[in-house]
């Protein structure tokens, strides 16, 4: 389980703070798949990475009972100078996981060949992308972070992604941020709708998805 | 990977584990795998020692006192690169660092942390490979009271920390913090004690100098290099309170700057 109680984060800007989250109160179970809806701007982001402890918010607590992956195909944390498995072992040191006995995974899920073995430098952005999945499924975390990741790479390997992640991973929990309502509805139990710095909370995915549309228009 | 109910060992462990697995990217995103690798960590200060080491013989330093002056510019070319390194290293650290903060345990003290134990680690090294060398070389003498100059090496070292924490942190403050940090010090360098000892100032100017805490590791370290052949001026306690001051200060302006940063 992982619970924000009151979470609120504003942003200095040259024009005096801007507040992105206002009292936000959000749960998320084990083994439940939460959509969260949002414009752009809408602060999604923020919400992802105070769930994810990379920030930390003004006000309101957090409670995390369940290990939190990074924003998944989140290609940032890369050391571009090092290598595929160079990264790959700063990860499982971090983590705490034995990388000799994954890289045989990440090899063949990655599909990097000899690449894996150059610097993250020379990768395009599909092969950097393709190597930060593969890295996230080497971590066995309680909760997946989704942000928007759905056009990692060709269809060929979406649907391995989407056979790892809620397929071989259906008994874990998944926090999903987009700004597409249809993927929303076909990926998750239920949906919130940020907008103007609340969560807006509904107890079916359909009333989630009338509201949103209803704002959007 | 558990969290709330952290005990302290558990947290223990996991720190150490990230600030191992940053040790290992920084010292391969410094230095790589390409020729000597790793070992640049103290080739490189030992290479700074030798070339000031050259310098002052050739031109001729050895008339400021009668101290064999390879021992004089080992000892002090190698506290200045201790205070000296770990500051500029903590400098700009936090930014291109910032994204790791998405591994939720990695955490920005972790960040100033390893690559304090890198610098410190390598002068050290340095240091005492190029003591063990100049002595079986038959260049000095080996110093007459080790555990002196180990003390006096480890209050530098304490300073440098200290110094490191605060500077990394107000450099992420403001930038003036990066533009000010070379030439001051570029400046205190030779009123750090390296290049003179105390004893040969005037009275006025000893009282000048030891304001700076540098001045005293540095004399306490040679006092336990030399021995009786110098007298020292040092006060260890002036120095210790700079140094928890400037422990104390990093820290709070560590946690003071926990809530401001976010990656991207």
């Amino acid at each position: 389980m992982i619970r924000l109680s009151g979470v609120s984060k504003s942003y200095g800007t040259a024009s005096g703070p801007v507040r992105v989250l206002q009292g936000v109160d959000f749960q998320v179970n084990r083994g439940e798949s939460v959509g969260i809806l949002g414009r752009n701007g809408a602060g999604k982001s923020t919400l992802i990475r105070i769930i994810s402890g990379a920030e930390t918010p003004d006000a309101g607590t957090i409670d995390r009972r369940m290990s939190v992956s990074w924003p998944l195909a989140f290609t940032g944390a890369f050391q571009t100078s090092l290598t595929g498995i160079d990264n790959l072992r700063f990860i499982c040191r971090v983590y705490g996981v034995d990388t000799e006995r994954h890289i045989p995974y990440v090899e063949e899920f990655s599909e990097l060949g000899v690449y894996l073995r150059e610097p993250v430098r020379s990768y395009s952005s599909g092969m950097q992308a393709r190597l930060a999945f593969a890295l996230s499924m080497v971590i066995e975390f309680d909760c997946f972070l989704i942000d928007e990741i759905v056009a990692v790479g060709d269809s060929r390997f979406q649907a391995k992604c989407h056979e790892e992640l809620f397929v071989k991973r259906a008994d874990r929990a998944r926090i999903i941020v987009s700004h597409d309502p249809g993927y929303i509805r076909s990926h998750c139990d239920r949906a919130v709708v940020l907008q103007g710095g609340k969560l807006h909370a509904f107890d079916t995915l359909d009333d989630a998805y009338s509201y949103y549309t209803e704002m959007m228009a | 990977m558990n969290s709330g109910g952290d005990s302290l060992a558990a947290a223990w462990a996991i720190q150490r584990r990230v600030i191992g697995a940053l040790l290992m990217r920084e010292i391969l995103t410094r230095y790589g795998r390409h020729n000597i690798g790793f070992l640049w960590l103290f080739a490189e200060p030992m290479m700074f020692t030798l070339g000031v080491a050259a310098l002052w013989t050739a031109a001729g330093a050895h008339r400021m006192s009668n101290l064999p002056i390879v021992a004089f510019a080992l000892t002090g070319y190698s506290l200045v690169l201790l205070w000296r390194s770990m500051p500029t290293r903590c400098i700009s650290a936090i930014e291109p660092n910032l994204s790791l903060l998405y591994h939720r345990n990695v955490k920005i003290a972790d960040v100033f942390f390893a690559r304090l134990i890198l610098e410190a680690g390598g002068t050290t090294i340095s240091f005492v490979i190029l003591t063990l060398v100049f002595w079986l070389g038959g260049w000095i003498k080996p110093p007459e009271d080790v555990l002196q100059v180990a003390c006096g090496w480890f209050m530098m070292g304490w300073f440098g920390i200290g110094l490191g924490l605060t500077m990394g942190v107000l450099s992420w403050k403001s930038e003036i913090i990066e533009k000010i940090w070379h030439p001051a010090a570029y400046l205190l360098f030779p009123l750090s004690g390296a290049a003179f000892l105390v004893d040969s100032l005037p009275p006025i100017g000893q009282d000048v100098v030891l304001l700076l805490p540098m001045v005293h590791a540095t004399e306490f370290l040679r006092e336990g290099f030399f021995g009786s052949v110098i007298r020292a001026h040092y006060d260890l306690t002036y120095m210790a309170a700079w140094n928890a001051g400037l422990s104390v200060t990093g820290l709070l302006l560590l946690r003071s700057i926990a809530s401001q940063v976010r990656p991207e």
